[in-house]
């Protein structure tokens, strides 16, 4: 018997504001519990929430970047449900009428293009954080309280493991190069949850849902995918039935494990949020904010490979983060030679990221430094050996590229005025490399070339010098 | 010092000439409210080292004058206990934002009235620190929810205090005890610091003997506040400004919902007699109808109680107020601090519109009743159309007797018959002493409504009324000895 799989996906993406969504507590991830709160973010008595409009904004951006429609009155309403880590006992999130609906990316997957549609996106706070303690006590971080998420809701219309690969690439990237977002698993500003059934090839009802939530990597979504797949398939072809169920992959063996079996919805209890009244979004602001999207992935990747002539390869290096790809536009943008800029950035730079564990914008280096350096080398001031040396100085200090060449006398010699008299000194000295040339032994210049490095201490630009020695030695 | 012969400008002018002295003012104040409330108990706390502002500047009307706040508005430092043994020993570490202006204006806070727990209740019975007892007749009911505040000003204990105003909190209390009472339109008073019952409802406003005393402390607390996102922007005009006009050619409208069989002879008639007075004086009386009347009551239970189940989800024992001493896992703290921290009233309600919002009865429930709330409001769009006010009681009847409605949860919640259109609306509405009821002796309110932020308009008929009967040269007779 054949399957066919129906996987939809829901995506949290933190929004990077500087505040919280509801209160004017800051965001900084990694800060010390519960120092980032204040009463709203308590859920005290009389408190009440204000909306961070910077939220809409961002959240706007990923709108319109997915091709989504943009409810013209948007408002909030009340999740309700009990846990420690939700201070109000309700999460204020859009389940009425969500900032935007019925949106798409599109992917390529298996070598076909194919567009996986968006259900809605709507913003909501995020809940504190739960940690149990091995000391039997459990604690609870409100940090992470009121922080702004905007939920992408994608239709349930992938068909495979893949695909669902395929699409939270496309989206995180979409996503990271509107910059509303840091798009990071590891530190929870992406998250994702999928859910997956299963039904016998022709048959029109869907199977039984199973959710998966919180998976960690890009794989793990892929892995557990595929072996809900099986594991669903089996109980099938076995006669049994599946069950709703909220399971979780087992990173250790593979495999997924259940969590809870679910009976019925949870019922929330929605209803419009009293404290903020709807909000009406102006078509002049959204198209303020279309006018001034940043550029695609896409967009970018077609700049760098038809207009720099970058390999595709080179450019999707570049392209992996927005942070890598600004960084890149800038030094190019500061006289840089497309290429050559591709390729320190993928080689050197980072390299250096890579050995000191460390992200662009921790760095020394600025985009015009490495600029600075680029054009060093391509007009022959440094060598590209002494550009290591440079690099190694400015990456790590932030030294200004050309005034260390010059204050460590880095330049090289391609004076001809000074370097003519010193060939014609060297192969005036040496009649028998002469003699080999004439004859056909090209090594004799290798000779004559190391004679002059010698004598300039290594500085004389090799160029320079194979161009004077061969017009010296065929005129004689 | 008692107030029943004081106004904010009386007080003004003796702090002025210094004739009294501020610190002492508290103190005295203070000392006569722990008097007083002996026979009444309207407070829940009295600050007896209440903070006098330095430095006074007597442009402020307020400035050195105690007031009083209901025990739902957050004070900073000062119990804050919304009447439930939930919250009986909360200290609050903010301030609320009406509290901060009358500290602003240099008012003294001198301490938080008693109500029905969490404003839930219509004869401040439900509160867990007891009864407040009615000045006029200490058998009867102050009326609720804001009783405590109600009871403080009838009796002389201050001169203003804050209430709120959910479904008619302000005005039945001001009512039942022959003081003037307004709940502003809703947006108009910032609710930072007010512990929510409902929150599309809610309304601070203010109770004072005399009308011109709520207009000074309305110009004080009513504005914008960035804490707040249902706050107008609008200009708060001088609500004096108002006071001391006459009322010809004012369009006055009379719902004839509002003087049925159901409102009791005593307070028809001393209604019916302001109405003509207004009709003597040149006003325009226009008979109209409010239709969706009939509806209101069910209407307001389910839209309160559904904002209030969510709105009381979050007291679990565990970071403020009470928690249950044995519990004996995490569950059992909230169960039981819930089962206990929480009367019988607010559990109802709590139980009301968790099943209103349900899954299954959303749409019977919670979505119909925000159906007909429109309705309502259109009923009230249109009769402003072409009148300025709308006027009729405050409450079918007169203070009732204490422990006589509490067990039956129907017949109370049919008290606020009268008053729940108007935050239905979220439209500016008013008690002002109309006399007392030929018939139980007890003090009649007449309700006078008014366009969003209208209440202008408000001011000058209630400023009319009182004028025309001076009802606050009369005594409460529950406190002669």
């Amino acid at each position: 018997m054949n399957f066919k799989s129906t996987i939809g996906l829901e995506v949290h993406f933190e929004l990077k504001t500087k505040s919280k969504i509801f209160s004017p507590s800051p965001v900084t991830y990694g800060a010390k519990p519960n120092t980032e709160t204040n009463v709203i973010d308590w859920g005290y008595p009389g408190t009440l929430p204000m909306v961070n409009k910077e939220v809409y904004r961002l959240g706007l951006m990923v709108a319109l970047a997915t091709h989504s429609h943009v409810n013209p009155v948007t408002h909030f309403d009340r999740k309700n449900y009990f846990y420690p880590d939700n201070p109000k006992a309700y999460q204020i999130t859009q389940f009425f009428k969500p900032l935007a609906e019925n949106g798409y990316v599109e992917v390529e997957v298996h070598g076909q293009k194919k567009k996986i549609h968006i259900h809605e996106m709507h913003i909501e706070e995020d809940a504190g954080k739960n940690t149990h303690g091995t000391n039997g006590f459990s604690y609870v971080d409100y940090n992470r309280q009121g922080v702004p998420l905007l939920e992408v809701v994608s239709e349930p219309e992938m068909t495979d493991p893949d695909e669902a690969v395929a699409y939270l690439e496309k989206l995180r990237e979409i996503v990271q190069f509107t910059g509303a977002s840091d798009v990071k698993m590891e530190e929870g500003s992406m998250r994702i949850d999928t859910n997956i059934s299963i039904r016998p090839a022709g048959q029109k009802e869907f199977g039984t849902k199973v959710e998966m939530k919180n998976l960690n990597s890009f794989e793990h979504v892929r892995l557990s995918l595929a072996y809900e797949q099986k594991r669903q398939e089996q109980i099938l072809l076995s006669g049994g039935r599946v069950q709703i169920s909220t399971r979780r992959f087992d990173t250790n063996t593979g495999k997924t494990v259940l969590e809870r079996v679910k009976e019925g919805d949870a019922d929330y209890r929605y209803f419009p949020e009293p404290d903020l009244a709807p909000y009406h979004i102006k078509k002049e602001w959204v198209d303020e904010i279309a006018a001034n999207l940043p550029k695609t992935a896409d967009e970018r990747r077609d700049i760098y490979v038809n207009e720099y002539g970058l390999k595709p390869y080179d450019a999707n290096v570049l392209l992996q983060s927005k942070e890598s790809s600004d960084f890149f536009d800038k030094a190019v943008a500061a006289g840089a030679d497309p290429k050559q800029a591709a390729n320190w950035m993928n080689t050197q730079v980072n390299g250096y990221l890579n050995e000191n564990h460390a992200e662009l914008k921790d760095i020394a280096l600025t985009p015009e430094n490495l600029a600075a350096m680029i054009k060093l080398i391509s007009d022959g001031t440094i060598s590209s050996k002494i550009a290591k040396k440079v690099f190694a100085e400015t990456v790590a200090n932030g030294t200004d590229p050309k005034k260390y060449v010059e204050e460590n006398g880095m330049a090289q010699l391609s004076d001809e005025s000074v370097l003519t008299p010193m060939v014609k000194e060297v192969v005036d000295n040496n009649p028998q490399s002469v003699e080999d040339f004439k004859n056909g032994k090209d090594r004799a210049i290798g000779f004559l070339v190391g004679q002059i490095m010698k004598q300039t201490r290594g500085k004389a630009n090799p160029k320079v010098i194979n161009k004077l020695l061969l017009a010296d030695l065929n005129a004689r | 010092m008692n107030y029943l012969n004081e106004t904010i400008d009386s007080l003004n002018d003796k702090l002025k000439k210094g004739e009294l002295d501020a610190k002492q003012l508290a103190k005295d104040t203070a000392e006569n409210i722990k008097k007083t409330d002996e026979k009444i108990n309207a407070f829940i706390t009295v600050d007896e080292d209440a903070k006098v502002a330095e430095d006074l500047n007597f442009d402020n009307k307020l400035a050195g004058v105690p007031i009083a706040i209901k025990d739902n508005i957050i004070t900073e430092g000062l119990k804050t206990t919304a009447a439930s043994h939930i919250l009986y020993n909360f200290e609050p570490v903010y301030e609320s934002t009406v509290v901060a202006k009358l500290k602003a204006a240099q008012a003294t806070i001198i301490g938080k009235t008693n109500m029905d727990e969490f404003a839930m209740g219509s004869s401040t019975e439900t509160s867990y620190f007891g009864d407040t007892k009615n000045p006029w007749n200490l058998n009867k009911v102050p009326g609720g929810s804001s009783g405590g505040s109600a009871a403080a000003v009838a009796s002389g204990e201050v001169v203003a205090a804050l209430g709120s105003d959910t479904g008619g909190s302000i005005r039945q209390p001001a009512s039942f005890n022959g003081i003037f009472g307004i709940k502003p339109t809703y947006g108009r008073v910032s609710r930072w610091g007010l512990i929510a019952f409902a929150s599309s409802l809610d309304q601070i406003g203010v109770m004072s003997k005399r009308v011109k005393d709520s207009a000074e402390v309305l110009n004080v607390i009513a504005g914008a506040d960035d804490r707040d996102a249902t706050v107008s922007e609008k200009e708060v005009p001088d609500y004096t400004a108002f006071l001391g006009k006459d009322v010809k050619g004012l369009r006055v409208a009379v719902p004839k919902e509002y003087m049925s069989d159901a409102v009791e002879a005593g307070v028809k008639k001393a209604v019916q007699a302001k109405i003509d007075l207004l009709k003597e004086n040149g006003a325009i009386i226009n008979e109209v109808s409010l239709p969706h009347t009939k509806y209101v009551v069910p209407t307001y239970y389910i839209i309160a109680s559904s904002e209030a189940s969510a709105n009381l989800e979050r007291y679990d024992g565990i970071r403020y107020g009470f928690r249950a001493e044995d519990a004996k896992n995490l569950e059992e703290v909230f169960v039981k601090s819930r089962s206990e921290g929480f009367g019988d009233e607010v559990k109802r309600r709590i139980m009301l519109g968790s099943f209103a919002l349900s899954a299954g009865a959303y749409d019977k429930f919670f979505l119909q009743a925000a159906k007909v709330r429109t309705l309502i409001c259109q009923d009230f769009a249109k009769v402003f159309e072409d009148n300025d006010v709308i006027v009729g009681p405050v409450s079918t009847e007169t203070a009732f007797d204490l422990n006589s409605e509490i067990s039956d949860p129907i017949k109370m919640y049919n008290n606020d018959i009268l008053t729940i259109s108007a935050n239905m609306a979220g439209i500016p509405a008013a008690s002002v002493p109309a006399g007392l009821s030929e018939t139980t002796g007890m003090p009649v309110g007449f309700q006078i409504m008014g366009n969003r932020f209208d209440e202008g308009h408000v001011f000058q008929v209630a400023d009319f009324i009182e004028r025309s009967n001076k009802f606050y040269e009369q005594k409460p007779a529950g406190l002669e000895d």
